[in-house]
């Protein structure tokens, strides 16, 4: 669909968004505004769910419903949301310390599950909001406030990781670069299961190392290069990310599994925030009954 | 063979099951405790259990009446042993006139353990359930079948629960069972001498249920849609109960990765519209906590249940106690509106449960719900619970916004410090739900500028809730005569023993009255202040080192109630060392006193 027939500013909040000057979040939400543009969604429908950190800041910029949660549990709230309404088009947004530290659980195990939301990272490589401490994507050796001698950490691999966990859609981009960026995101919301775009957003302010000039040197894209999506093997591979050849693009994509939502039995009686809650009499006495 | 002819009171029976873990205790006893239910007795059974898969020891203590049963009780009129250390350990406290029923085959008894007018019913149970089955679990239900006959309980009835129990193996295994039941009740009328008194068996069946699924229950009745939880012990009942239930009444049951997923997702469901619950235990509680604190500021309904057990810390796993009050009250950082009820009984424990889901959502915050491992745990024969008396009260939702050009202010500020919600998925009352402090239309104010006069709204608005609550919630009420000359004062399941030791005390003519607290916060100062200051003196009973009603009594009122018994050994309260406690104080014993009343 042509940019100029699309209705991005159905998708605006009227607050604008306080980022520094520069900052990469700027163009994911720009990406994401244009992605639920091109998908033709109801900001109504649309519920994008955040933790706590400069990217979590997000949801009051973007014009749908929104929940601004906790530090590393947005995940978790995410998926409560769905669970309770899945008519809903859960996007839950985040920064890498608050995704990857703080809460790779809830991270790992809604991939296991499989449930239909798609998660933004806005991966930084540092903790901006509290000022420039390391974060679990840092590169080693990295000078910080809280590692200034140098992270001696090994920074995780987020693709990998969720290649492992069992994710269904696994993309990454570049905020820089804003097109393929917003392609990216088009195709992991229309994705049924649970897809992972992990974007590098670089902090004008706190990462001097992983700047844009930095990614522009590096990143690639794979459907550029004919990777084969449906190849898990090879997204294991290309997600390897040795220093000077970055991957990005759709690493994987599964459309096979069953989502989460598809073997809830509950699902029957229809979305649990719109179901009668009035037990009826005869449900009652057998209720009753069963303990006799 | 015994030539002691029993001779226990009629009212109330206990009977004590031990063995280790593993040996099938549980089903000798709720096969029995269901047939006396089906049969119109009432039945009471707390299992004494520790926190290990096979072996240990667990004592199940069944009371069995032809009246409602409020306790355990303190003796044991008839010992199921299933393995030698029972024995051991409980042998001694048999009443007499009681017995005690045993493989003697596989176990010993030295007559000289047995007081005085103790029955030995030793059966040769490993022959006798030979013939109907290899596995040892067998020989309990030989057991059970003895025990039928020399307490005098209802036999075909315990035939039918065991049919209904096996009924889907088909059957072979059916009729083995009930043989080797049969098999042990003729031993025993062939070998035994039963108790002379008989039940007046009415025959109406009742409900036999554990206060965890009374909670579930009342989750269903209540319209829950979605249940998340981590296993944890005592909460863990109600996730098993509830899991099969998810497909029949359209419930989303999900157990999560820990409990802070479980909280976080329950916040999230509730905040779309989803009626809400998760259920833990103290340490899980712990790692809620946070999240309670986030239900109240971005103002979700959302209802926790805290099965407490012995703490701290891991503390005592499968033992009683109701100490985690504080922790409750403490939940989580800053004031913030919140409220906590602690049901007395299983009964209570439907209708409360309930209750919360609607208090979550007229107030819009967490609603947290304490129950302990004693309520939670254990079984009780109930009159039929009434279903038709749960009302769905959802509190203000709008559907539109009718305010034309204006913006929709989700947290708009009302004279009840209620704002009128709107859930996701509406037309036209967009908004962010944030846990930063914002203004009435949801947007951060702690970022650009951080504005005193517009906080100052938010936190009044928030905080008058809790007014509004207390203009609302039903009075605490004196159960028995005004000018009692001992007033007892409980909360949660320690309810139990005392209505159990009022019974005795009215019998012999002493006048008591009771006032058990139901809602701890927000607390009924003035309402409870009245009713302290009319007493002529006191006796809070907690399961708790440190006296927590108590304290936080004084902290709400500035009175001082001048006695107390606690427990924190992990066992619940006996009927006997209350009834002791209450006797000293009646007889004048010198009390040091804390505070005088004002």
């Amino acid at each position: 669909m042509p940019t100029e027939t699309l209705d991005i500013a159905k998708f605006k909040s009227k607050i604008a968004p306080d980022w520094c000057p520069g900052c990469g979040d700027f163009g994911v939400l720009a990406g994401l505004q244009k992605a639920c543009a091109t998908l033709g969604l109801d900001p109504k429908d649309v519920m994008v769910v955040s933790g706590i950190g400069c990217s979590s800041n997000l949801p009051g910029f973007f014009g749908s419903y929104g929940m601004h949660t906790l530090h590393g549990r947005g995940v978790a709230v995410a998926q409560g949301a769905k669970l309770g309404n899945p008519d809903l088009t859960v996007i839950s947004v985040g920064g890498d310390g608050d995704g990857y530290g703080i809460g790779i659980g809830h991270f790992i195990h809604a991939m296991r599950r499989n449930i239909n939301m798609t998660y933004i990272v806005m991966n930084n490589q540092i903790y901006g909001l509290t000022t420039g401490q390391a974060s679990p994507t840092t590169t080693l050796n990295t000078p910080t406030k809280s590692t200034p001698e140098g992270s001696t950490e090994n920074p995780l691999n987020p693709i990998q990781l969720a290649l492992v966990s069992g994710a269904t859609f696994i993309g990454r981009a570049f905020s820089g670069s804003a097109e393929r960026m917003a392609e990216v995101m088009t195709e992991a919301i229309k994705h049924k299961g649970f897809s992972l775009v992990d974007v590098f957003s670089p902090c004008v302010t706190y990462n001097k190392i992983n700047t844009y000039s930095w990614f522009r040197e590096r990143v690639f894209d794979l459907q550029a290069e004919g990777h084969d999506t449906s190849s898990w093997d090879s997204a294991m591979s290309a997600a390897k990310q040795p220093d000077n050849r970055i991957a990005t693009g759709v690493f994987y994509k599964n459309s096979m599994v069953s989502t989460y939502e598809e073997t809830e039995p509950a699902y029957k009686f229809g979305s649990p925030a719109k179901q009668k809650l009035v037990l009826d009499q005869e449900t009652a006495a057998a209720l009753v009954n069963s303990f006799k | 063979m015994s030539s002691v002819v029993p001779s226990l009171s009629p009212r109330k029976v206990s009977i004590r099951v031990g063995g280790a873990a593993g040996d099938g205790i549980a089903s000798v006893a709720e096969t029995l405790a269901k047939a006396c239910s089906r049969q119109g007795l009432y039945v009471f059974a707390y299992n004494s259990y520790q926190s290990v898969i096979r072996g240990g020891h667990i004592n199940m203590q069944i009371r069995i009446g032809a009246k409602r049963v409020w306790s355990q009780g303190d003796q044991c009129d008839f010992l199921v042993a299933l393995n030698q250390d029972t024995i051991a350990r409980h042998a001694g406290e048999i009443t007499p006139g009681g017995g005690v029923i045993y493989n003697k085959e596989k176990i010993k008894l030295d007559a000289a353990v047995l007081p005085q007018g103790v029955n030995d019913f030793g059966i040769p149970s490993s022959t006798i359930a030979g013939k109907y089955g290899k596995s040892p679990i067998m020989q309990n239900t030989v057991a059970l079948g003895a025990l039928s006959f020399v307490a005098n309980l209802p036999f075909e009835a315990v035939k039918g629960v065991i049919i209904d129990t096996f009924k889907k193996k088909g059957e072979i295994v059916v009729n083995s069972n009930v043989g080797a039941a049969q098999a042990g009740f003729d031993y025993a009328s062939e070998n035994f001498k039963k108790v002379e008194f008989t039940w007046q068996l009415s025959g109406k069946k009742r409900m036999f249920l554990t206060g965890n699924q009374a909670i579930a229950l009342g989750a269903v009745a209540g319209g829950c849609k979605f249940y998340s939880a981590y296993p944890m012990t005592p909460a863990s009942g109600i996730l098993h109960w509830l899991a099969p239930k998810g497909s029949k009444y359209g419930i989303v049951v999900k157990q999560c990765e820990d409990e802070i997923s479980a909280m976080n997702m329950a916040v999230g469901a509730g905040h779309v519209g989803a009626r809400s619950m998760t259920g833990t235990s103290g340490g899980g509680f712990a790692l809620m906590t946070e999240a309670v604190g986030l239900a109240a500021m971005i103002e979700a309904p959302v209802v926790v249940v805290n099965c407490q057990r012995g703490g701290p810390s891991t503390g005592l796993p499968t033992k009683q106690e109701q100490g985690d009050l504080f922790q409750a009250i403490g939940a989580s950082q800053g004031d913030f509106p919140k409220i906590i009820l602690a049901p007395a009984t299983v009964d209570d424990a439907f209708y409360s449960t309930a209750e919360a889901l609607n208090l979550a959502e007229i107030y819009q915050c967490p609603v947290i719900l304490l129950s302990d491992l004693l309520l939670s745990e254990h079984y009780e024969t109930i009159d039929d619970l009434d279903f038709s008396k749960i009302k769905i009260e959802r509190g203000e939702m709008v559907n539109e916004n009718r305010n034309g050009s204006e913006t929709y202010k989700r947290y708009l500020s009302t004279p009840s410090g209620i704002s009128p919600r709107a859930l996701p998925g509406m037309e036209g009352m967009m908004y962010t739900a944030a846990s930063d402090e914002h203004d009435e239309d949801g947007v951060v104010i702690s970022d650009v500028f951080t504005d005193p006069a517009k906080r100052i709204v938010m936190m009044d608005k928030r905080m008058r809730k809790m007014d509004t609550v207390l203009k609302n919630l039903p009075e605490p009420k004196l159960e028995g005569p005004a000018n009692a000359e001992l007033t007892f004062v409980t909360w949660g399941s320690t309810y139990y023993v005392v209505r159990d030791v009022i019974h005795r005390l009215e019998k012999e003519g002493i006048s008591v009255n009771h006032l058990n607290i139901k809602y701890l916060w927000p607390f009924q100062s003035a309402a409870i202040s009245k009713i302290l200051k009319s007493c002529k003196q006191t006796l809070i009973v907690e399961a708790n080192f440190t006296g927590q009603l108590e304290r936080l009594i004084r902290q709400e009122t500035g009175l001082s109630i001048e006695n107390h018994l606690r427990k924190y050994d992990g066992e619940p309260f006996g009927p006997e060392s209350v009834h002791a406690k209450a006797k000293s104080l009646l007889q004048g014993a010198k009390i040091p006193e804390l505070a005088g009343k004002s």
